[in-house]
């Protein structure tokens, strides 16, 4: 089957001969990249494990590592929360309806957990996470598939002996010859004998509401909800409110608006897991409308670490002050909270934050 | 229809249309039979007041009155609308041109803030002379215009488990169309110097995601462009500005946005979105991997479920869109039946390679109930299939690439609803 590449090829062929500039000659633009520079952005890593860095972490390392910093999304054994994705289990699914893809049963290279890892998560904060810690990370998810034992370590030394149970799961593109049969001249009469209504979207009625933004639309099932899953990487969940960031309340008169701007930018760094503003619902983290005096641990409806809640029980209320010293390490200042957050580090960003949190605090 | 309108005509048009199309063809048929119209019979404001000054709007958004047409998105799909998708209102749009304020976003890290003055685009890997380029260096190399189509793998993905979502914009508006001002990759790739033994290259953003896939060198080599204008103007925030990539005919997800990096390698990365997403598994259990180009495929966006009929029997325009990522679109079959017999329709131009292609079915409503469908060729002599044929060849479980025949059935009333057919 050679339909596509010959036309397409040889029309843009032609396209380029028409249309194209001439570029005979380099035009000596750009610098040469440093060596550091190269090193600081050529982070992939490949199957065979070109760009693994010097580095390993034991699946013990890795539980502690993956509990502070993925399994408030991932499930303390990567099993997924909220329909968050799943990291293990769905072994021998795939020939099955609604098969369950995750880095045991699916992904074919070790190659690329760690490269995603590294480079990508955890989500709201990546790259941060160090070479050690990726392979910590990455061995705590094998462990977590059933694929290496408890006390194994992972590192550049041994990383390809890792067998991937679906490694050999995948073929290339087979469409031109494993679909010839939609190639050819289409019936234009008496194609069908009758025609039938087999299904109405209407029954299931998942559409969002067009007329009245303010509806959310009916959760479907979670079934229906998985069917549905388009490719979006994130997994299907509880319907979602409007984007966290959208400053809804009035800025406090006699804060600075720039420091509150200021805020709103440092924000992005907690848009993961907090939602604030008008409709902000509780997350992987609490609603944060009104923190700002508010005591520690009593949103409703949010499952605290028990520190937060005894915290909040011993008096802790949320002012500027108190929440600066949290926000500056949140896991040192309060041993066992849930927030998998690295922390503000700067004075600068911890007044900037209270401020834009104060804007939505009446 | 929430909105209160100073407008009183356009409110009760608005009602009239919620409240069914007879009451439309009604109220049309007695102005014509006798009561003079009073939008002609009386000054209007806006014939004797005055309107706004060339100060009032330095850049222009749409009329009020056209609030409605907007992305849209469907908050369950995903867990957090960070790393999410929306949808191009297509329903309500003509010709065949996305203006980027309404054109699909999909990011998964959100839509970041990347000054031009803080841009920079790394070429490294297997070339001669690794490189590092500034927003003004590349306005510096030669450059062309081009429309190209995107749409991602997962449009229409939804559909898959039989017909859920109402509306065009919801089933097929991961897509959008633009045209582009940018230098091909090739001229960057030759100012780099390819070595020989470079067989792809890895091009990855610079949002936290750090989006990345890999594209084989002959595909980079031909049409892929570093594009840094759309429809004229700067490229959104939302669309990767100031620098995103063009992959034409393959899925979006590929148009790396906010480019940062591209790598020479020998072979591919096999990233996450190239191995655990954006591969489709078939029914034994195995799965198709580099399955990147876009298959031909048509919608019909008016009439549709958001864009009813709402004049009665007689005169009808029946319009859609039609693409293929293997080239240009030769012809779009429209059949109101349900796929029993066909009738070709009008295209507006001549198709053009990896773009959308707009027709039009210029036909009379008896004002019967139809099973509007449309069927898309290409210039390679590929039909648009069914559901039904697809499923046979693919199995049950698909997320991506589904490109079957699109049914709305429209009753009697003018509405339309998506259903899928036997």
């Amino acid at each position: 089957m050679s339909k596509y590449p010959n036309l397409l090829f040889a029309g843009t062929a032609l396209f380029a001969f028409l249309a194209n500039p001439v570029m005979a000659d380099k035009l000596g633009l750009g610098r040469p990249a440093l060596p550091e520079e190269i090193a600081a952005w050529n982070l992939d890593v490949s199957p065979d494990g070109t760009g693994l860095p010097v580095g390993s972490g034991s699946v013990e390392d890795g539980e502690m590592v993956f509990s502070d910093n993925c399994a408030s999304c991932h499930g303390e054994f990567a099993e997924g929360v909220d329909n968050w994705p799943k990291l293990a289990g769905g072994k021998d699914t795939l020939d099955r309806k609604d098969p369950v893809k995750t880095v045991g049963s699916y992904w074919p290279y070790l190659s690329t957990t760690w490269d995603y890892v590294h480079r990508s998560m955890p989500f709201g904060a990546a790259q941060t996470m160090s070479a050690d810690d990726t392979y910590a990370i990455v061995a705590y998810i094998l462990y977590s598939n059933d694929l290496v034992e408890d006390d194994f370590v992972l590192s550049n030394e041994n990383f390809l002996e890792v067998e991937m149970p679906n490694a050999d799961g995948f073929i290339v593109d087979d469409r031109e010859t494993a679909e010839a049969a939609f190639w050819g001249e289409p019936c234009m009469e008496n194609c069908k004998e009758s025609v039938e209504i087999t299904m109405h979207a209407s029954v299931l009625d998942v559409t969002p509401d067009t007329v009245d933004d303010a509806a959310p639309a009916e959760q479907p099932a979670a079934e229906e909800v998985a069917a549905a899953e388009p490719a979006s990487s994130e997994p299907a969940a509880e319907p979602a409110t409007e984007p966290a960031a959208e400053p809804a309340a009035e800025p406090a008169a006699d804060i600075d608006p720039a420091l509150i701007a200021a805020g709103e930018k440092v924000f992005k760094k907690c848009k993961a897991c907090h939602q604030i503003g008008e409709g902000a619902e509780n997350k992987v983290g609490p609603e944060l409308n009104s923190v700002i005096g508010r005591t520690a641990g009593t949103v409703e409806g949010f499952k605290y670490s028990d520190p937060m809640i005894a915290a909040g029980e011993g008096g802790l209320v949320w002012t500027d002050a108190t929440l600066a010293e949290f926000l500056a390490n949140p896991r040192k200042s309060m041993k066992g909270t849930k927030m998998s957050f690295s922390g503000l580090k700067k004075e600068e960003d911890q007044k900037a934050i209270a401020a834009y949190l104060g804007s939505f605090s009446n | 229809m929430s909105e209160t309108s100073k407008n009183s005509r356009r409110s009760f048009l608005k009602g009239a249309a919620a409240a069914g199309v007879g009451a439309v063809a009604a109220a049309t048929t007695a102005r014509a039979q006798g009561t003079p119209d009073p939008l002609i019979t009386e000054v209007q404001p806006w014939a004797t007041g005055l309107g706004d000054g060339v100060d009032a709007t330095p850049y222009g958004l749409p009329i009020e009155y056209e609030a409605d047409v907007v992305r849209r998105n469907v908050p369950w799909l995903t867990a957090d609308p960070i790393s999410s998708i929306n949808f191009t209102p297509i329903h309500a749009l003509d010709g065949t041109i996305t203006p980027q304020g309404c054109a699909f976003e999909r990011h998964h890290s959100g839509a970041i803030d990347l000054r031009k003055e803080d841009y920079r685009l790394m070429i490294n890997g297997l070339v001669d002379q690794p490189l590092v380029f500034t927003y003004e260096d590349l306005e510096r190399f030669a450059r062309i215009n081009r429309v190209f189509f995107c749409e991602c793998a997962a449009n229409t993905g939804m559909e898959w488990a039989g017909a859920q979502l109402n509306g065009a914009q919801f089933t097929h508006g991961m897509i959008h169309n633009m045209e582009y001002s940018g230098v091909p990759l090739r001229t960057l790739l030759e100012e780099a110097g390819v070595k020989p033994e470079g067989k792809w290259v890895y091009v990855e953003g610079a949002d936290a995601s750090s989006n990345g896939r890999s594209i084989p060198l002959e595909k980079a080599l031909d049409d892929v462009l570093v594009a840094f204008k759309a429809n004229g103007e700067a490229l959104r925030k939302e669309h990767g500005y100031p620098v995103r990539l063009v992959v034409p005919g393959w899925e979006g997800n590929m148009w790396i946005k906010w480019l940062r990096r591209i790598e020479v390698m020998e072979g591919p990365v096999e990233s996450r979105e190239e191995t655990s997403k954006y591969t489709d598994t078939l029914a034994n259990g195995t799965s198709r991997k580099w399955t990147w180009v876009m298959d031909a495929k048509s919608i019909v966006t008016s009439p549709s479920p958001q864009a009813p009929i709402k004049h009665g029997p007689g005169p009808l325009v029946i319009t859609g869109l039609a693409w293929s990522g293997r080239g240009a679109i030769k012809r779009v079959d429209v059949s109101k039946d349900g796929g029993k017999t066909w009738e070709t329709a009008r295209l507006a131009n001549p198709g053009q390679p990896m773009a959308l292609t707009r027709f039009y079915l210029d036909t009379s409503w008896d004002g019967k109930e139809m099973l509007l469908q449309a069927r898309a060729m290409d210039e390679t002599g590929y039909v648009q299939p069914t559901k039904k044929m697809l499923r046979e060849v693919r199995g049950e479980n698909s997320v991506y690439h589904n490109n079957c025949i699109q049914t709305w059935w429209v009753k009697e009333t003018g509405e339309a609803e998506n259903v899928e057919v036997s």
